[in-house]
């Protein structure tokens, strides 16, 4: 795996066939984890942080249950590959924004991904398509423990796994579920949503890509607390949650198509039609547009193209994956004529039928 | 139901952040939200840490000025003061959890409600403890078996908890 090889691909989690994927996109854990005997990176000089790359590195390499990794050196990466890394989900902006000794490896298919030297020594982070939580869970316990056969983890009897952050203490642990709910912010009903999470002490959070309503109708459901509270609850209290927010969405897309089919369809196929023929187009309309057409593909309104394919336009008209495939750099009205371009390629070869 | 901070109209996202070393709990309305998620990293496995103001909330400007005893407080270790966690918002090593763990207690109280870990723990810790985890781990499922009705599943695991400390009678309360 090559950073050029990758974007041309894309990850496990986007290939749209989860169970549930018409709305959850991902299901996503990570733990966090440091060495008992350095200080957390934030405050450790370069030599130090030198070292625990070197040092957790051997030791991730080494283990078995993450198959076979590519290891990146991030601070020797160019700005717009550590961009690409971001915009595909395996490294965190702070990881790709900070300085010093730091590195990624990546899984197969992008499903595993460790950062050494973000906030923490260790993030694990493991990536499904689709509402997948235990498997997430089963995969990322697995390489903690093998992890924990080799290195001693700093841990307290009292505030359990030790991080750099009080908010991720304890388990160390972040479950989260990316929902496309495009229905629900169209009638507003999210607010509700909202309300309701907040009471159960679940977070919602952004989203994908730059700007604002580049969020794409894109939500992300996580846990607040990691303390007190076993790994198996953490995870079965977003699994509880996800399928009412499902079917809510899904009552209410009923409901739309029921109330106006027509106008409905016609806002889908708009979309689709300025997708496939705009001559430049920024972010944040595609990002916008496209969730209209993912809509419409899983309402049926949309023919002619694949929720892969729609999945994959999300990440590959974002800036460093458009750059990358020209293989120039480009400012930000060349970009909107690149994405704009690059949408008619991808779109134009299956016409809708109607 | 909350007002946003930044307007008036009704609150929909609800965000906690550690902010000079408090948890604070951001409500904000739809639009303002909008703009308070740009700033922010945006789909990034990192996300949901919370975005720290370096050099301290303009908003509590006004308490700056008194000085805070807590504050020259230091870790032998790190060589960390307490100031600098709550103006950076990030602990220097893991032993400050001892160092601070006064001041820490109310602040990981807020953030998490709890503040005793029940979940996994790494194979090293010896076996005692081990057991002791077992146990709170129980209990904990035990409160929510309970909490969510499951009464058939609260017996069995009452029945586990008792098993466990008749193993061990003299450590089980000892954390
Ligand atoms: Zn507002
Ligand atoms: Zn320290």
């Amino acid at each position: 795996m090559d950073l050029d090889a990758l974007t041309h691909t894309s990850g496990e989690w986007l290939r749209g066939s989860g169970p549930d994927s018409d709305i959850v996109i991902s299901s996503r854990i990570r733990l966090a984890r440091n060495l008992a005997e350095f200080p957390f990176p934030p405050r450790t000089d370069d030599a130090v942080r030198a070292e625990i790359e070197t040092l957790l590195r051997t030791h991730v390499q080494a283990i078995e249950s993450a198959g076979e990794l590519t290891y990146f050196n991030v601070n020797s990466l160019l700005p717009i590959d550590r961009q690409l890394l971001v915009e595909r989900q395996l490294i965190s902006r702070e990881h790709a924004e900070t300085h010093g000794s730091r590195s990624v490896s990546i899984g197969p298919r992008e499903t595993i991904s460790l950062m050494i030297n973000e906030e923490d020594h260790l993030r694990i982070q493991v990536l499904r398509s689709g509402l997948a939580l235990d498997d997430c869970w089963n995969d990322i316990s697995r390489i903690d423990d093998d992890l924990d056969q080799r290195v001693s983890f700093a841990f307290s009897e009292e505030f359990g796994y030790l991080t750099a952050c009080p908010t991720n203490v304890g388990t160390g642990m972040r479950v989260s579920v990316m929902l496309h709910l495009p229905a629900l912010v169209l009638t507003k009903e999210i607010q509700k949503v909202f309300q309701a999470l907040h009471k159960i002490n679940l977070a919602v959070r952004g989203l994908y890509g730059e700007g604002s309503q580049a969020m794409g109708d894109f939500y992300q459901i996580s846990n607040q607390q990691t303390l007190g509270k076993t790994e198996q609850q953490i995870i079965q209290t977003v699994k509880e949650v996800v399928p009412n927010i499902i079917a809510y969405e899904r009552r209410v897309r009923r409901a739309l198509v029921k109330e106006n089919r027509q106008r409905l369809h016609d806002q889908v196929a708009r979309a689709f039609g300025i997708l496939q023929n705009a001559q430049t187009i920024t972010s944040e309309e595609t990002m916008h547009l496209l969730s209209s057409v993912r809509m419409g593909i899983n309402l049926g309104l949309v023919a002619g193209i694949e929720m892969p394919t729609v999945n994959e336009l999300f990440i590959h008209t974002q800036p460093a994956h458009l750059q990358k495939l020209r293989h120039e750099t480009l400012e930000s009205s060349e970009r909107n004529v690149a994405r704009a371009a690059y949408l008619r390629q991808r779109l134009s070869k299956n016409e809708p039928q109607n | 139901m909350k007002k946003c901070r930044r307007c008036t109209k009704p609150a929909t996202l609800h965000i906690t952040e550690i902010r000079n070393g408090e948890a604070q709990a951001l409500h904000l309305c739809e639009g303002c939200a909008k703009d308070y998620l740009k700033t922010v990293s945006v789909g990034s496995p990192n996300e949901e840490a919370p975005a720290f103001e370096a050099g301290g909330n303009p908003d509590a400007a006004g308490s700056e000025a008194e000085p805070d005893e807590r504050d020259t407080l230091t870790c032998p270790k790190c060589g960390i003061t307490f100031k600098q966690f709550r103006s950076q918002g990030r602990l220097g090593c893991p032993h400050d959890y001892v160092a601070f763990r006064e001041e820490l207690l109310p602040l990981i109280e807020s953030i998490h409600s709890e503040v005793q870990h029940v979940g996994k723990v790494p194979q090293r810790v010896p076996g005692i403890s081990r057991r002791q985890y077992d146990l709170l781990k129980l209990r904990a499922d035990l409160k929510s078996a309970v909490q969510n009705e499951k009464y058939e599943e609260a017996a069995r695991l009452r029945d586990q908890i008792q098993q466990l400390e008749a193993e061990a009678p003299h450590q089980s309360e000892a954390l």
